[in-house]
C-alpha cells in the first residue's frame, strides 16, 4: 500500500462511489453494455448497486433541472404519441427510487390504478391514477424528472428502430433533445467517429431492440468539462464552450473534471418503450489523483486516445496540460 | 438473447371460458408484484415437460396477476397437461413475459383482427387502447359456441366490434373493414396460418404498406436454452457437461477457467474463446459471416455446440 492510501484511508462518498470508467489503459469504442443492479469494485470503493444512485448533490441537482426546465421549456420534448411511455418512466423511475432509498421514498398502491407517491427529501407526497394527466400537477415526465439526478429520454421501438421520441435532458454532455427528438437510433450517433464502421451502433441497435419487458442494462460513457457544470447542452454553449479554450495553468487540477455517465437502458414494462437514463458525475482531477491507480489510469488513456476521438469529445485544448498536471501530481 | 430465468408462480384460479379453452390466473406465491408487460406479450410455460408460449391476456399495467387462455390440443402434451393436471393452488414455471407483438404507440388507429383462440392477445391489445383512450377497431372470427372471451371483447369493443362467424363471414369482414380505415392504422392480427394468409392477402389488395401489418406468429423465445453437450478444453484436459439452459461460459467459469466477460448477451465482444474442435451455433451478433465460416472462436456467453462436443483451445 502506498503513502497515498494510507493519507486517504477514508475516501470521502464522492470518491469512494465514483464510476471510474477505464479497465485498461487505452480506450476505445466498444459496445460496453452489461447487465445493470449489481456493484462494481474500482480502486476506490464500489459503485452500481442500484438503477439510481442518490447522492449529496441531489437536492441542488434538483433545484438547477426545475429551474432549467423553467427556464427553457424545450429541455423537455414529448412527441403525443409517447404519453403512455412517459407514464411507464415515471412509475418505473419512482419504483428505482424507492428500491434505492426506501426511507427516502414510497410508492403504495392503493388500489386499482390509484398511487400514492412520497418523496421526504423534497418534501413531495402525491396520489394519482396512472395514465390520468389530470391527477399529476403537471405531465408524468416533468413531474418525476426534477425528482431523479438523472436524464431520462424514451425511445419508441416501430419499424425495426428506436426513435427517440421523448426526454428531458438538462446535464447533455454538448446535445440536444430538442434538435435530437424525433430521430432514429442511428441517426443521433451520426456525429460520433469509427463507431458506424465498427459495428458498434449497430450492434447496440440490434441489442436495444432485443430488450425484454423488465430488462436493465448499463454502460459508462465519459468525457472532460471545466468546473463542476452539469449543464453542457448545446444551447448555452455560449456560457460553457469559452470555458474550454481558457488557459489552465492555475487551479487545473481543481478546474478540470473527469465526467463519467453512468447509462442505463431498460424496456419498461406496459408501453414497451425502451428508457435511456443518463446520470453525469463529475470528479475533479484534484479527487480523482488522491486513488493513484486512477491517475496513473487516467494520464495513460488521455495521453493515447486517438486525435478524432479527442477533438469528438472537446479535449483538445487540455488534454497535454492534463496529462502533465496527474504526471505532476503523481 | 439470454436464457430468461424461471419463477415459480402459483395457480390462483382455473376458470372454464369454452369447453376446449381453459383460463389459468397465477399470481407470485409470497404476494409480489408481477413485472408490467407491454400488450400481446406471452409467458412461456413448463407444462407436462414441455415449454409452450401463451399469450397475456391483460393490458398489462402493473398487472395483478397474470392470465392465460389455454385450448386444448391433444391428449398429450403441455395443453391436456395443462387442462387434466393443473390444479388452483399449484405452482406453475413461467419464464417471465416476452414481447414480440407489441402495438405501435405512434398508430392514428389499432384495427384488431382475431380469429380463434388468437384473441388472447387481441384481447391484451384492446385493453390497452382502452385504457389510453387510442382509437381501435376489432374483427373478430369464431366458430358459434366456441368463441373464447367474447363477452370480455364485447364490452369493451362496444360499437368497435364486428363479429363474423365462420370463415365466409371473416374474409367478407375484413374485405370491407381493411378497404375504409383511415391512413396511418396499423393492423394487428393473431389466428391459425390459414387466417393470417388471408388477412396478408386481403391487406395487399387494399394496399396496405407492409410495415403497418404485423402478425403474431408464436416463435421460441429469442434463444432457446440449446440442447445439452460436452465441452472439452484441450490446454487442461478438462471435460464437462453443459447442460440446457447452462451457457458455455457459466460452465467454463464453474470449471475454473477465467473468461472474461461482460454483457452476456453476445454484444460486447468480451469472451471470446478459441475454437479447437467441433461445429459451433454462432448466437451472439458480433460475428460476421466470415468469422462464422471460419469458426475459430465463438462468444460463450451465448452460443453453444451444433453437435454433441465441442473443443476450445482453453
Ligand atoms: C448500448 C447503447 C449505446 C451505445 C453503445 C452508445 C454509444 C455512444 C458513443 C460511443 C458515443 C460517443 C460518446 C463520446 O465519445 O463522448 C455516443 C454519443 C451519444 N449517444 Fe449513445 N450509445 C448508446 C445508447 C444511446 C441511447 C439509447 C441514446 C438515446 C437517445 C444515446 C444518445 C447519444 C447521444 C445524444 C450522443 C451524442 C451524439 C452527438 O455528438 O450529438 N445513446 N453514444
Ligand atoms: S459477454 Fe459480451 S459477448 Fe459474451
Amino acid at each position: 500500500m502506498t503513502a497515498t492510501d494510507v493519507r486517504d484511508r477514508a475516501l470521502p462518498a464522492r470518491i469512494a462511489s465514483f464510476p471510474f470508467p477505464f479497465p485498461t489503459d487505452t480506450y476505445r469504442y466498444s459496445t460496453n453494455v452489461e447487465p445493470a443492479l449489481a456493484p462494481r469494485s474500482t480502486a476506490a470503493g464500489s459503485w452500481g448497486e442500484h438503477v439510481l444512485h442518490v447522492d449529496e448533490h441531489y437536492a441542488s441537482d434538483s433545484a438547477e433541472c426545475a429551474a432549467l426546465l423553467a427556464a427553457d421549456p424545450t429541455r423537455l420534448q414529448e412527441l403525443p404519441h409517447m404519453r403512455p411511455a412517459a407514464w411507464d418512466a415515471m412509475l418505473y423511475v419512482m419504483g428505482e427510487l424507492r428500491r434505492a432509498r426506501p426511507d427516502a421514498f414510497g410508492l403504495d398502491r392503493l388500489g386499482g390504478d390509484r398511487w400514492r407517491w412520497r418523496n421526504a427529501l423534497l418534501r413531495i407526497e402525491q396520489e394519482f391514477t396512472f395514465g390520468d394527466d389530470a391527477t399529476l400537477p403537471s405531465g408524468p415526465l416533468e413531474f418525476v424528472a426534477p425528482q431523479v439526478q438523472d436524464d431520462l429520454v424514451l425511445l419508441d421501438q416501430r419499424e425495426g428502430a428506436l426513435w427517440a421520441d421523448a426526454g428531458v435532458v438538462t446535464a447533455a454532455a454538448d446535445w440536444s433533445m430538442r434538435f435530437d427528438v424525433g430521430m432514429s437510433f442511428p441517426e443521433i450517433h451520426g456525429p460520433v467517429p469509427r463507431v458506424h464502421p465498427e459495428g458498434v451502433i449497430d450492434r447496440a441497435h440490434q441489442f436495444l431492440m432485443r430488450l425484454q419487458p423488465g430488462e436493465a442494462y448499463r454502460r459508462t460513457n465519459w468525457t472532460m468539462t471545466v468546473g463542476r457544470r452539469l449543464d453542457t447542452a448545446t444551447e448555452t454553449y455560449p456560457e460553457w464552450g469559452p470555458d474550454r479554450r481558457l488557459v489552465l495553468e492555475q487551479d487545473l487540477g481543481a478546474r478540470l473534471h473527469l465526467r463519467v455517465e453512468v447509462q442505463h437502458l431498460v424496456r419498461l414494462p406496459s408501453s414497451g418503450a425502451v428508457l435511456f437514463l443518463i446520470r453525469t458525475h463529475l470528479l475533479p482531477l484534484e479527487d480523482l489523483a488522491r486513488v493513484p491507480a486512477w491517475r496513473d489510469r487516467f494520464a495513460a488513456v488521455l495521453e493515447e486516445l486517438p486525435e478524432d476521438m479527442a477533438d469528438y469529445k472537446g479535449l483538445t485544448r487540455f488534454r497535454s496540460a492534463a496529462v502533465a498536471w496527474l504526471r505532476g501530481a503523481a | 438473447m439470454s436464457v430468461p430465468a424461471t419463477q415459480l408462480l402459483r395457480v390462483t384460479r382455473i376458470r372454464a371460458v369454452t369447453d376446449r379453452v381453459r383460463e389459468i390466473r397465477l399470481a407470485d406465491p409470497d404476494g409480489r408484484p408481477l413485472a408490467g408487460y407491454a400488450p400481446g406479450s406471452h409467458l412461456v410455460v413448463t407444462a407436462g415437460g414441455t415449454r409452450n408460449a401463451y399469450s397475456l391476456t391483460g393490458s398489462g399495467i402493473a398487472p395483478g396477476d397474470y392470465r392465460i387462455s389455454v385450448l386444448r390440443t391433444g391428449d398429450d402434451g403441455g395443453s391436456a397437461w395443462l387442462h387434466d393436471v393443473l390444479r388452483a393452488g399449484d405452482l406453475l414455471a413461467v419464464e417471465p413475459p416476452r414481447s414480440a407483438f407489441r402495438p405501435e404507440l405512434a398508430a392514428r388507429k389499432s384495427f384488431l383482427v382475431a380469429a380463434g383462440i388468437g384473441v388472447t392477445p387481441i384481447l391484451s391489445h384492446l385493453a390497452a387502447a382502452r385504457a389510453w383512450g387510442r382509437p381501435v377497431e376489432v374483427v373478430y372470427g369464431y366458430r358459434p359456441g366456441e368463441a373464447a372471451h367474447l363477452e370480455e371483447v364485447r364490452q369493451l369493443a362496444g360499437p368497435d366490434l364486428v363479429e363474423a362467424q365462420g370463415r365466409v363471414a371473416l374474409a367478407d369482414a375484413l374485405r370491407e373493414r381493411m378497404a375504409v380505415q383511415p391512413w396511418g392504422t396499423h393492423a394487428h392480427a393473431c389466428g391459425p396460418a390459414a387466417v393470417l394468409d388471408l388477412f396478408t392477402a386481403t391487406a395487399r389488395a387494399a394496399g396496405w404498406p407492409p410495415a403497418r401489418v404485423h402478425l403474431e406468429h408464436f416463435r421460441a423465445p429469442e434463444l432457446s436454452p440449446g440442447r445439452p453437450f460436452t465441452a472439452r478444453l484441450r490446454r487442461s484436459g478438462r471435460e464437462f457437461p453443459v447442460p440446457s439452459g447452462t451457457s458455455l461460459l457459466e460452465a467454463v467459469l464453474a470449471a475454473g477457467v477465467e473468461v472474461p466477460s461482460m454483457c452476456r448477451q453476445g454484444v460486447c465482444g468480451q469472451c471470446l474463446v478459441p475454437v479447437a474442435a467441433g461445429r459451433v451455433d454462432h448466437r451472439d451478433l458480433v460475428l460476421d459471416e466470415a468469422d462464422r465460416l471460419a469458426s475459430t472462436h465463438l462468444l460463450a456467453c451465448v452460443s453453444r455446440a451444433a453437435d454433441t462436443h465441442l473443443e476450445l483451445d482453453l
